[in-house]
């Protein structure tokens, strides 16, 4: 199935809620055509409200526009703005069949029946649910519903797709073959989606890049890669995965260096004038004492299967986080090793620092 | 293990007190409506004398009532699932205001309600002497009912939801409330169509003021039956109230539940 790909612009888009409470501050953002962008941040933190905004759902605040391939459809209702719609809960119609529920949008806008079953036949292989074709929604699984609404939404050739938390109702195992699936299926549609979700792996896994919100704000917008390795903003760096803040005393920038339990790291030359540094847990490397290392003490050891997740108290620091190898055989109370790499520092960019 | 599905012996005694309390007068009821004579009670004899008395006499009312009863049932399909609808999507004090106004006909006394409609509408001489006039009475009565189920049903979350899905899908608003709110609603909907049903049959406060000697029904003829004749006659009539409306609110209710089934979620 072919799909039109779209360009979306949101320009200074806000909304504030009768009770006059800010749902969004104003924001910008571009998805490219046939980019999957997913909106990620904590609850509360305006995601469904922008969602909710560029489907037409909710009225933004006056001077906010929202543009589809150059075209401004802020006044454009929902029933006519070409966007495809997933829920949270799937919203299934359940007095339907599967095939009635994918091929709704096509019976509304009075397709020819043949048509008709031609897409709705083309979808069902899709998204793999033959023979289900008859089911009611309440006699399919978690999963299978929500690839009867994501073909639902696709079968009236969307301009937009747009998807609200599309995995949370399902349960941890699931949620993780589901991603994947869903990841693929995006691709092979190459429709310009929007997915909104507070899980930065599902974000990472599906998206091409992320527009990472709070509080009401879209705080940074990158490739996931980028964002988390080079994050611009204290929030970015701590909702997308772990991570350890290091503290810089004046006399540690002065050297050029930051201390860590008595060793000197040097600290990159772009950054020397940070007072703050991160570093992810997986990058902090404990080994036996040695030379030029610094000593930590083990607070705590968990093993997790894969990995084995350490607390270290180290001098002058807050608690550091530090993931090893399974292999890790330190007990707590025992002082180890503690290095990082200068390279696996992180800066923030921004001067939120 | 087990003992959970144990039946405590006073729960079972309470249980068949309270079926007695229910059952007896009405067999009480029918008997006396099927002996020759009421002092005497068994040993005068039975007959279906008074049954068929009763028949010629107010046999057009068991008509009437199951036609009002089906019609009021209509209109509250017509009038009172939309109004319902309006009510649950709004958050308008006024809504709320309409929705507590609408509640009175079932606080205030019937008889209150009759003459405010009578007042109203007395002037109107066919309109106050036909079958209609009653038919306006137990729909006002009826209608809270009808609407306050089925809007607590539409108040629901997922039905938002739906409704936003259908929007997204470009169904107009015609499109999503019959194709896709109505079905899921249907239960709700079901329900309050039995509840006006059985209302609206029994219904006698209003109707007895209401009624002319021509515009009768189930329950007025009841009333008319006890006061001017025998005792055994009325007996005979309640006899065949319940022959009438056990087996019509059985019937509906099975079909409300095949329906619900077939359509339903």
């Amino acid at each position: 199935m072919e799909l039109e790909r779209t360009r979306v612009d949101v320009v200074q888009c806000a909304k504030t809620y009768p009770d006059g409470t800010r749902g969004l501050l104003s924001t910008d953002l571009t998805v490219e055509p046939g980019e999957v962008m997913a909106l990620l941040g904590p609850s509360g933190c305006g995601k469904t409200t922008l969602l909710r905004l560029i489907a037409g759902l909710e009225e933004p605040d006056h001077g906010s526009r929202v543009v589809f391939g150059g075209t401004d459809v802020t006044l454009v209702p929902i029933e006519k703005r070409g966007v495809g719609m997933v829920f949270q809960h799937y919203a299934l119609f359940p007095q339907l069949t599967v095939e009635a529920n994918i091929g709704y949008g096509l019976r509304i806008r009075g397709t020819a029946e043949p048509e008709r079953k031609r897409v709705v036949g083309e979808l069902v292989d899709l998204v793999r649910l033959n023979g289900l074709e008859k089911k009611r929604p309440s006699e399919l699984s978690g999963g299978q519903r929500q690839r009867v609404a994501l073909a639902r939404a696709v079968a009236v050739r969307p301009r937009v797709l747009l998807l609200d938390e599309p995995l949370t109702a399902l349960d941890a195992k699931l949620r993780e073959s589901l991603r994947d699936e869903l990841a693929e299926l995006l691709r092979r549609l190459h429709i310009t989606a929007i997915h909104v979700t507070h899980d930065q792996s599902e974000a990472l896994a599906i998206a091409d890049r992320l527009a990472v919100m709070h509080a009401g704000r879209v705080v940074q917008v990158g490739r996931g890669e980028d964002l988390y390795r080079a994050p611009a903003h204290p929030f970015v760096a701590e909702f997308l995965g772990r991570v350890n803040r290091l503290e810089r005393k004046p006399h540690a920038i002065a050297r050029g260096v930051v201390e860590l339990g008595g060793a000197d790291i040097s600290c990159p030359r772009a950054w020397r004038a940070h007072s703050t540094l991160f570093v992810r847990p997986e990058d902090v490397q404990v080994g036996a004492l040695r030379d030029g290392w610094g000593v930590a003490t083990v607070e705590q050891r968990v093993f997790l299967g894969d990995r084995v997740h350490l607390k270290l108290r180290v001098d002058g620091q807050a608690i550091i986080l530090a993931d090893t190898s399974r292999d890790c055989e330190c007990r707590p109370g025992e002082c180890v090793g503690i290095w990082i790499e200068p390279n696996r520092l992180m800066p923030l960019l921004e001067s939120q620092a | 293990m087990g003992n959970f599905r144990k039946t405590s012996p006073l729960l079972l005694v309470l249980t068949a007190l309270v079926t007695l309390y229910i059952v007896v007068p009405i067999l009480v009821s029918v008997k006396a409506g099927l002996v020759n004579n009421y002092s005497s009670g068994l040993e005068s004899g039975l007959t279906l004398r008074w049954l068929e008395q009763v028949w010629e006499v107010y046999g057009g009312t068991v008509r009437w009532s199951l036609a009002l009863a089906s019609l009021c049932v209509l209109g509250n399909l017509l009038i009172g699932v939309p109004c319902a609808y309006a009510l649950a999507r709004s958050s308008s004090r006024a809504a709320r205001l309409f929705e507590e106004l609408m509640t009175l006909p079932v606080a205030v006394p019937g008889l209150a309600t009759a003459l405010a409609l009578i007042l109203t509408f007395g002037t109107m001489r066919d309109f106050r002497q036909s079958y209609a006039f009653i038919l306006v009475g137990h729909m006002v009565f009826t209608m809270p009912f009808m609407v306050r189920i089925v809007s607590a049903a539409f108040q629901r979350d997922e039905l938002l939801t739906l409704e936003e899905a259908a929007r997204s899908l470009g169904a107009s608003f015609a499109q999503r409330f019959l194709g896709v709110l109505v079905p899921a609603v249907l239960p709700a909907i079901v329900a309050g169509s039995l509840t006006v049903f059985t209302l609206s049959v029994g219904e006698f406060n209003l109707t007895w003021m209401l009624h002319t000697p021509l515009t009768r029904t189930l329950p007025v003829g009841l009333v008319d039956s006890y006061t001017a004749m025998r005792i055994e006659v009325g007996s005979a009539y309640t006899l065949i109230f319940l022959l009438v409306i056990v087996p019509v609110l059985w019937g509906l209710q099975a079909l409300g539940t095949l329906f619900i089934r077939y359509h339903g979620t």
